[in-house]
């Protein structure tokens, strides 16, 4: 490292490229060996040990700075990484978003159709199928036989399927 | 990129490295915040008129020697915590050192001080005012020390933009003392530390964004 500093190129690459040697076990022994960004992290702390290299005390030992880069580095990784994990979350949130504009869109063309109908089997149809009623309180509150009702909400049902198939 | 090509283009580009490159940096840094500081303080506030019969008491020394003591541990805690792998408890040390000495100061004068004076001993006449001016003094020392510390390595830039803070805010409150012409240990030991503490703060805050490599 000291002749590196002093600017002997040839010594600096010997130093570099054993360096890279124990970065890259220092690094196994924390993230496994297969991790898919170890080599990553080994070119960016051999970067920042290069780039940094003036901050060396060269009164002080040398792997002591040099693993305390490489751990600043590995720390930095998990930071982003954590970063990188909370994105599923994001894009989980946009899913809802969209299905719940879906569910609008689905109730939008439903209310559309269904203006299409006539006025009295359209309130038929309200009652029974989207408030819940059952057929003979339909009928007692639109005045009708039971039978009538069901008839009419048998003939708006298929007149919604047509103009479904019809817009398909 | 492969990792022996990256050797290879790192081994390419060797400039020598001074011995003393990290001190030396921020014996210029200081210098600079000298100037700055000093600059503004004339441009804004000017100077005590009695500057030159100040310099014979010994309140005016105990202020400077106070302020740039603090100044000097700002100096090594930066200078220690620029670097991955070292410690800065010789600047925390020599930090502890001087607010204990401005206290012990500050309290023995209390001592002899007579019930009624010591508010205005403590409070002076620029209470207000003080911290905030030494806080602004020391802004534009701030951004060039941080500026220069970007190229070193804090592996705790929060701590290390701390210590920049006090580094910088000692330099402005020893320039702020050609100003000021409070005397009593006490306003010193309340005021100025505060405002030397209100720029490492600052120092902390932004050390914490701007200092990550």
């Amino acid at each position: 490292m000291l002749r590196g500093l002093a600017g002997d190129a040839a010594a600096h690459s010997e130093l570099l490229g054993a360096l890279t040697r124990y970065l890259r076990s220092f690094l196994i022994r924390r993230l496994g060996r297969n991790a898919a960004d170890l080599e990553d992290l080994v070119q960016e702390t051999l970067l920042a040990i290069h780039t940094k290299r003036e901050t060396y005390d060269r009164a002080k030992p040398f792997t002591a700075w040099a693993y305390a880069i490489a751990r600043y580095k590995l720390i930095d990784q998990f930071r982003r990484n954590r970063i990188r994990r909370t994105e599923p979350i994001d894009s989980a949130e946009e899913l809802f978003a969209t299905e719940d504009a879906e569910e609008g869109a689905v109730r939008l063309d439903l209310n559309r159709l269904m203006s299409e109908l006539p006025e009295r089997q359209r309130a038929l149809l309200e009652a029974v199928k989207l408030r819940g009623l059952s057929n003979a309180e339909a009928a007692a509150n639109a005045g009708m036989t039971e039978t009538a009702v069901k008839v009419s909400i048998h003939r708006s049902l298929k007149a919604l399927a047509r103009r479904v198939r019809d817009e398909d | 990129m492969k990792t022996d090509e990256l050797i290879a283009l790192l081994a390419s580009d060797t400039s020598p490295i001074a011995k003393r490159s990290v001190s030396l940096r921020l014996a210029i840094v200081a210098l600079a915040a000298l100037a700055l500081a000093f600059g503004v303080l004339v441009a804004w506030l000017g100077m005590r008129p009695d500057l030159a019969a100040a310099m014979h008491t010994s309140a005016y020394w105990m202020k400077t020697f106070y302020t740039l003591g603090l100044a000097l541990a700002g100096f090594a805690l930066v200078e220690r915590l620029s670097r991955p792998g070292v410690s800065g408890q010789a600047g925390a040390l020599l930090l502890s050192a001087c607010l204990l000495a401005i206290v012990g100061l500050a309290s023995l004068q209390l001592m002899r001080t007579p019930a009624e004076e010591m508010s205005s001993a403590m409070m002076g006449s620029s209470w207000d005012r003080c911290p905030w001016r030494i806080l602004a003094l020391s802004l534009p020392g701030l951004v060039v020390v941080l500026a220069a510390m970007r190229r070193f390595a804090p592996t705790k830039p929060a701590l290390a933009g701390a210590g920049a803070g006090i580094f910088i805010g000692g330099i402005a409150a020893t320039v702020y003392g050609l100003y000021c012409e409070e005397t009593a240990a006490p306003f010193v030991a309340i005021w100025y530390s505060l405002g030397i503490a209100l720029s490492g703060l600052l120092g902390a805050v932004a050390g914490a964004r701007v200092l990550r490599w």
